[in-house]
């Protein structure tokens, strides 16, 4: 069995990161000039990375699916991004952000790599300022601050609503200044199809061109995968149409462990499912849970009415409102952490509670707030919010109240890495939602962007330079090289083998098939029966996919339909990966709930005796099972505790 | 609702296009266009036929990607939304809804209604940043910035590059979206140190890739989905002046 280092550096905690880049090697600069590095994604990650490799003095090549590398998925982000600069002086500091997010995480993250992502925090917030990202400020000329979930202080900053798309941009514009400087090489609409590897390091790659559908050899003397999370297996989800778990699924299958594969974040205040035609979720802020009650009726005739469209909400009189989170936690109420609303919320609508034509939707009602601050209060904090539910659903929420439901955003599970962000493969780093780090089963508000940059622009420039400094008299791979003769014809295989079907079904009703599998039996409440069907489910619908799916066209040029078939495959692999590891886990931990597993007032129970620990699988062969491997967690500086939200 | 969909075909940048008529059946009034065309698709892959290309990603309206121009109008008949946030209720039962790519010569089709957009990239690639690498910065409270500013310099940075601008122009003109780039960064500190070269740099490049002058008709804002303002065109063409008399 593989032994898994986690290469976390001796010394105290406080300085580890500090003692590590004292010590790591270095390439001078004139032998950086020979280095190629290839990084896949120009996300918050790998644009930020990418151009901090460049302006080191690497050779670099970037890779995305989109076309342009500022339209990755980083830019949807919306709240924020946290950092420890304590400019509010509430008492913040390194480490209280650190403590935070292990136990957010609810301590399944590794103590190391959460303290040195607080630790560079407030780099992160400086870097994005000198580039010009217009956060928000106060009269004074000073950086404004938030709250968010799971803190008691106020360190978001932010810039409006789009927090992520002006990080984005930074690290775009310093990306497009390596461009021009000649040494970032960058190429768009390119999809990774495989890892190339030489003995036994990852030393290319090979894409799919998607204009003209031709297959390209790319070799590099390391590759940076930051290609994003997989939550779209789920189908229906907040990720954009195009975000996929293709590249982290290929390099799983050339040896690079996945480290807790099901653990995905489900967010409680999404705009409801209103049609079998719907293509994705949109997200509404969590911040309308501090005005907004959420309730659903008391009666199940009346549920029943209000889903044939024969009753109005607006008509229950208050004693027949089951006000349902505040009747079950009455110390948080409303605010209780997203796995927890979510799950409410489904349990409600389980029991045929629900409201919405689908009977799939809860209240989340603003009348008490309307009355006690009147309709402006309510317009200045939420005018935009309210604004985009109305051009959706084309209801006015100050009258009628919002329906949500839970959706799938992020997901914490990704390929394993140790401290320097290095999979099981030498010489292939993986950044942000791309790797499993950091969150442990439960992201905390406004972490992802931190996490993200943190990566990219203060992590892997270090790291991948201590693993590239024994790399310098490694020779350029010659793209004609029989490992990347081996991956081309393997690639190709694959994509004819998908043309010849010409089946009768379309590769999105597969899509919508794994996503209903993965909502219903890996989504938000888990146990062993439903996973073990879910495992049997995938793979007849596996073969079903190779026996009918139907894609117009062939493989010269653009042919979207087969872009599409190749990522439904691996979502449909990855699934069973995911039901997997939830099998194995039996205990509930921040997103992963399984129903065995709960206190007797339906509360997540962990297992810290035995399952304090990384699940990291490792591929076998598409009908072989995977092997599991542990790493431990060790927890030297934190107390671990059992999260309590009904008493304060 | 039942629609007629007047499409325009092409296979790639070099071949001939087309409009092509299509009839769509049921579509829900609360379903999104993107939704609508992703309803059509369905039908055409399951009669082998082959699907409409468009470009989308995130359908929230952030991420710049989609870009259909809709009874002549980028993004569609609704106000201040892309086109993935444009919704069925804006249109008639029975219409005739024509669905083209954008119209500008420096975004040549790639295929049916994705063009290419990069001269953008380009553009942002001849100085729409801060020429500053990773580390050794200042803490982010040595600069302070007044609101006002803080505040306009976030409405310019709000625009998302997708080009409904240049569509919605009649000489294909990039100016609102290198204006907004070029305000931005005027209108804070850290863009000052590099404001000539910027706006002289930025300016050439958007000439030397075709797009067109501007002559003030303010299609452009009036299309914006972000509602960028002609303000910025304002203040680019004062950072020009004083770039050239200094």
């Amino acid at each position: 069995m593989t032994k898994l280092d986690s290469k976390i550096p001796e010394g105290p905690l406080a300085e580890k990161w500090t003692n590590f880049k004292a010590h790591q090697n270095l390439v001078n600069p004139a032998n950086k000039r020979k280095i190629d590095i290839i990084v896949v994604g120009t996300g918050l990650a790998g644009g930020s990375a990418a151009a901090s490799l460049s302006e080191l003095g690497f050779n670099v090549k970037v890779f995305c699916i989109q076309d342009s590398p500022r339209r990755a998925h980083s830019i949807a982000a919306q709240g924020g991004i946290n950092a420890a600069k304590n400019y509010p002086n509430d008492g913040d500091s390194v480490y209280r952000l650190f403590y935070d997010t292990v136990k957010g995480g609810d301590y399944r993250a590794r103590e190391a790599n959460v303290y040195r992502l607080a630790e560079v925090s407030n780099n992160i917030i400086d870097q994005c300022v000198a580039q010009g990202v217009p956060f928000a400020r106060e009269y004074g000329g000073m950086l404004d601050n938030r709250s968010f979930g799971g803190a008691l202080v106020s360190r978001t900053f932010y810039a409006r609503g789009q927090t992520g798309q002006q990080l984005l941009l930074g690290a775009y514009g310093a990306l497009s200044k390596e461009i021009k400087k000649g040494s970032v090489k960058m190429y768009t609409r390119r999809e990774m199809m495989d890892v190339v590897l030489k003995d036994g390091k990852a030393r290319g790659i090979l894409v799919r061109n998607l204009v003209t559908g031709k297959l390209e050899r790319y070799g590099a003397h390391a590759v940076l995968l930051a290609s994003g999370g997989y939550g779209n297996v789920f189908f229906l989800s907040t990720n954009a149409m195009n975000s996929n778990a293709s590249a982290a699924w290929k390099a799983y299958k050339r040896g690079a462990f996945f480290g807790h594969p099901s653990f995905v974040q489900i967010h409680p205040t999404c705009i409801p499912v209103h049609g079998n035609y719907q293509s994705k979720l949109t997200l509404m802020s969590e911040s309308l849970r501090n005005d907004g009650r959420i309730w659903v009726p008391k009666k199940k005739e009346d549920a029943q009415k209000i889903q044939k469209g024969e009753l109005s909400p607006v008509n229950i009189p208050e004693e027949d409102r089951d006000y349902y989170l505040e009747r079950r936690y009455p110390a948080f109420g409303n605010l209780v952490p997203r796995d927890v609303a979510s799950r409410a919320a489904k349990e409600r609508c389980d029991e045929g509670y629900g409201v919405g034509n689908t009977g799939l939707a809860v209240y989340l009602d603003f009348k008490d707030a309307i009355n006690r601050l009147g309709k402006s209060v309510i317009e200045a904090r939420y005018g935009n919010l309210f604004q985009m539910y109305d051009k959706i659903v084309d209801e006015n929420p100050y009258e009628t109240p919002m329906m949500i439901y839970p959706a799938i955003h992020y997901t914490m599970g990704g390929i394993w890495v140790d401290y320097e962000l290095q999979s099981t493969i030498p010489g292939l780093f993986v950044g942000g939602e791309a790797n499993f780090s950091d969150h442990g089963a439960n992201r905390l508000g406004a972490s992802a962007l931190m996490q993200g940059l943190s990566d990219g622009y203060f992590v892997l420039p270090y790291t991948m330079q201590n693993y590239l400094a024994d790399q310098i008299n490694v020779p350029h791979l010659d793209t004609d090289s029989p490992e990347f003769e081996k991956s081309e014809k393997y690639v190709q295989g694959n994509l004819d083998k998908l043309l010849a079907i010409k089946g009768s079904k379309t590769v999105d009703s597969f899509h919508r098939k794994v996503g209903l599998i993965m909502w219903d039996y890996v989504g938000m409440g888990r146990s062993k029966e439903g996973l073990e069907k879910a495992i049997e489910d995938l793979k007849s619908l596996r073969k079903d996919f190779w026996s009918n799916v139907n894609i117009p066209g062939d493989n010269t040029g653009m042919n979207v339909e087969l872009e599409k078939a190749v990522r439904v495959s691996d979502f449909i692999e990855l699934g069973e990966l995911m039901a997997r590891d939830a099998l194995s886990r039996n205990e509930s931990c921040g997103g992963h709930f399984r129903e065995e597993y709960q206190t007797e007032e339906g509360e997540a129970m962990r297992d810290d005796e035995n399952f304090m620990f990384v699940s990291a699988w490792e591929y076998k062969g598409v009908d072989e099972e995977p092997v599991l491997h542990k790493e431990p967690l060790n927890y030297e500086n934190i107390e671990v505790k059992q999260r309590n939200y009904k008493t304060a | 609702m039942d629609l007629k969909l007047k499409i325009w075909r092409q296979a790639d940048a070099n071949a001939e296009g087309k409009f092509v008529t299509y009839p769509v059946h049921n579509i829900s009034q609360d379903a999104s266009f993107l939704e609508m065309l992703d309803v059509l698709n369905e039908e055409l892959v399951t009669n082998g036929k082959e699907p409409v290309a468009f470009d989308h990603d995130c359908r929230e309206g952030i991420c710049g990607m989609c870009s259909l121009f809709i009874n002549g109008r980028p993004h569609g008949p609704d106000d201040s939304v892309t086109t993935c946030q444009l919704h069925m209720r804006k249109f008639k039962d029975g219409e005739t809804v024509v669905i083209e790519p954008w119209r500008a010569k420096p975004f040549p089709v790639i295929k049916d209604l994705k063009v290419d957009r990069s001269p953008f990239d380009e553009i942002i690639r001849s100085g729409g940043y801060v020429s500053v690498n990773t580390g050794g910065v200042p803490d982010a409270n040595t600069i302070p910035i007044n609101k006002e500013n803080a505040d306009l310099a976030m409405d310019a940075a709000a625009c998302i590059g997708c080009g409904a601008c240049v569509a919605a122009c009649k000489n294909a003109s990039a100016m609102l979206f290198v204006s907004a780039k070029v305000s931005q960064l005027a209108l804070l500190p850290q863009g000052k140190v590099e404001a000539k070269r910027r706006v002289e740099s930025m300016v050439a490049k958007m000439d030397d890739l075709g797009f067109g002058n501007c002559t003030n008709t303010y299609a452009c804002e009036a299309e914006c989905p972000k509602d960028i303002s002609v303000a910025n065109i304002a203040r680019m063409n004062r950072e020009f002046l004083c770039a050239k008399v200094t």
